[in-house]
């Protein structure tokens, strides 16, 4: 079967969703030339009113693409990088998430929001190097990190047919993932649904994004010893807890990985749920960023305050040993 | 109810029926029945009747804190809106949104916004959207002098001129941003902000809707006709508090002199000099059962049952977990 990227299927979701439905279009920088590759080819094929470059004004764009969503369109923005969110924070979290209930249910705003390369890329150091999906999914903002191309193909897929906003962050450290795939099998992936990548009896451990392959591969690592089950949220927001507490349920034992900062991130929320929702046979442990982090430029730097195999080894040894 | 009709008695009509609503609304905000207070619009009347005179009603309009002359000369119920500064399940926005949020969107009224120049952005996307549809629909966007400051704005405004969007730029240029003077907020002109981007940009006496009319349907013409953007400034007064706390806030920011000076030039009665006193009597009666009906209806609506207090959170109905606690 032949190869997909991480990178690649998001470009057909975005190519097949514009072919599907006319009210699909692309904004944001550089989008014409693709300078992050994940739209390229696509101006070629729709042309100029289905792919538009904007100029650098991330809140004009962002609340442009609410007042088309309000007229009937289906905007998809890609943003060149996740700090800029925080620029658009209004237009996303105040505007067109607020609008279907502040109208009163007459509104809807179907606009994506699409991160190529969100979280830490080795050198880009404190301002692009964010991975802020916990303030969106705080927010009620639906917020989507696939771990795989097929998930990010399929997660991309159903975010941009969704009548709600919807994030979807796309870690760099993902983006060249490969998967042998049949291409005809891609198909769309529902949102809160999770994923059970790796069955295991021990311990469940929740992984977010790209930290799914490591966690992968501490499962392997640990096998014979422990026996690790890899269960992706895929959608941090709604999260998946019915498949988390089947998942939890078996195993008795939680550790979550996520590379978003400590305080008030997913982790701590999945710890909370936990503790109100599982009857666990060990404290959960969390393997995070530290509180308040701002991504430091060297390498060797910029890897310690990143949630990592050894790391994450040593939580899963804590929680099956207590 | 049509939009706001272009006609002497039409305009005269608009204004009164804004006056008398915010009137009207601020008895409800004294007695209680409208919780949180409003942004009266009272003074300024004559923008919305003449801008909303000028267009269609498969035209969009998106709006301000201070909203609720552009959504009633849009075309709104006042009554629906009545009962949506009330709180009602009958409001607008089935009380979901209040004073600042009234939307309409089947009659391309898009929101009022609390948040200054937002709206310009979305005003931006609504034109394209229009523009893509085919047609000549034209997106008008209402806002004050504080909002030509905000950044979005003027990015929209980049937007809107670089790409031709049929946008209508509509400054209520009333001399203040809640207690700060124009003068000690605007660098430059309001019309220079529309030129820098090559925006065709007047400055009209916002206290006659005739002169509002005739300066918006220029600027409609031309969008309509492909022409892109256009900015207008209005000159007007506010003849009210900023908002309904300030009495009891007890802030002092316009004497006494500039204020009764300010209310001289009444949008009600220039307008209404153009009538017959016959024509102004029968309009004025007809206001005022409107408004007897409306408050009527919004005290007698009921209110939202508060088990649906986050229906309509997610347009695809998804439901949020419960705060907890049991
Ligand atoms: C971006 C933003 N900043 C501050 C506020 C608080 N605020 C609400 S109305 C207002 C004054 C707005 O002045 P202007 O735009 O001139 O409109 P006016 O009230 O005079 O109609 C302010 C500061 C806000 N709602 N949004």
């Amino acid at each position: 079967m032949p190869w997909l990227s991480y990178r690649k299927a998001l470009n057909r979701a975005l190519g097949d969703e514009l072919a599907r439905d006319p009210a699909v279009f692309v904004l944001g920088e550089d989008v014409r030339v693709a300078v992050s590759n994940v739209t390229a080819g696509l101006f070629t094929r729709f042309g100029p009113d289905r792919v538009l470059d904007t100029p650098l004004s991330e809140q004009a764009f962002t609340g442009f693409a609410t007042g088309a969503a309000l007229s009937g369109r289906r905007p998809v923005i890609e943003f060149q990088i996740p700090a800029l969110l925080y620029l658009a924070f209004e237009q996303i979290v105040d505007q067109a998430h607020k609008f279907s209930l502040m109208t009163g249910g007459q509104a809807r705003v179907p606009v994506t929001y699409l991160v190529p390369g969100s979280g830490s890329k080795a050198g880009w150091a404190g301002q692009h190097s964010d991975h802020p999906y916990a303030l969106f999914a705080h927010a009620g903002v639906k917020t989507v990190v696939p771990a795989t191309p097929e998930d990010a193909y399929g997660l991309l897929t159903s975010a941009i047919r969704d009548d709600d906003p919807v994030v979807v962050f796309a870690p760099a450290a993902a983006l060249e993932v490969r998967a042998d795939l049949d291409h005809d099998g891609l198909a769309p992936v529902p949102l809160g649904v999770g994923r059970v990548h790796r069955e295991g009896e021990d311990v469940t451990v929740v992984a977010v994004g790209h930290l799914v392959h490591d966690a992968l591969a501490v499962a392997e690592e640990l096998a014979g010893d422990v026996s690790v089950e890899v269960f992706d949220p895929r959608t941090v927001y709604p999260f998946d807890w019915d498949g988390l507490a089947d998942s939890v349920a078996r195993t008795g034992r939680l550790v979550v990985a996520d590379d978003s900062n400590r305080t008030c991130g997913i982790a701590a929320e999945v710890l909370a749920t936990a503790a109100e929702r599982f009857d666990l046979l060990a404290p959960p442990v969390r393997v995070t960023r530290p509180d308040g982090t701002v991504v430091p430029f060297a390498p060797a730097l910029d890897r310690a305050v990143q949630p990592d195999r050894a790391r994450l080894a040593a939580a899963v040894r804590k929680a099956f040993e207590h | 109810m049509a939009h706001a009709p272009d006609t002497d008695v039409g305009l005269y009509r608009t204004v009164r029926l804004i006056r008398l609503f915010e009137e009207r609304a601020v008895e409800l905000v004294r007695s209680g029945d409208v919780v949180g207070g409003i942004h009266p619009y009272t003074g300024q009347e004559a923008i919305a009747a003449g801008v909303c005179a000028a267009l269609r009603v498969d035209d969009v309009i998106t709006s301000t804190h201070r909203g609720h002359g552009h959504v009633l000369a849009k075309g709104a119920d006042p009554a629906r809106v009545l009962a949506e500064l009330a709180g009602r399940a009958t409001g607008l926005n089935r009380g979901r949104g209040g004073s600042m949020h009234a939307a309409d969107f089947g009659l391309g009224i898009l929101g009022a916004n609390a948040i200054v120049g937002a709206n310009g952005a979305i005003t931006a996307g609504a034109a394209w959207a229009a523009r893509q549809e085919g047609g000549d629909r034209v997106a008008v966007s209402f806002f004050g002098d504080g909002a030509v400051n905000q950044g979005v704005l003027l990015e929209a405004m980049n937007l809107a001129a670089l790409w031709r969007l049929p946008v209508l730029f509509v400054c209520e240029n009333n001399g203040y941003a809640t207690t700060l003077t124009v003068a000690d907020a605007v660098a430059g002109t309001i019309t220079g902000r529309g030129e820098a981007f090559g925006i065709p940009s007047v400055t009209v006496d916002g206290m006659d809707p005739r002169t509002v009319l005739d300066a918006a349907r220029e600027a409609v013409d031309r969008a309509r006709a492909g022409g892109g953007p256009s900015l207008v400034e209005c000159l007007t007064y506010r003849f009210d508090a900023h908002h309904t706390w300030e009495h009891r806030a007890r802030v002092r920011y316009r004497d006494d002199d500039e204020v009764r000076t300010g209310r001289e030039r009444d949008p009600v009665v220039i307008q209404g000099a153009r009538l017959t006193g016959e024509e102004r009597e029968r309009v004025d009666a007809e206001v005022r059962s409107t408004l007897d009906a409306a408050v009527a209806f919004a005290l007698d609506s009921p209110h939202p049952d508060p088990a649906g207090a986050l229906d309509h959170l997610y347009a695809t109905g998804m439901r949020p977990r419960p705060g907890g606690g049991g």
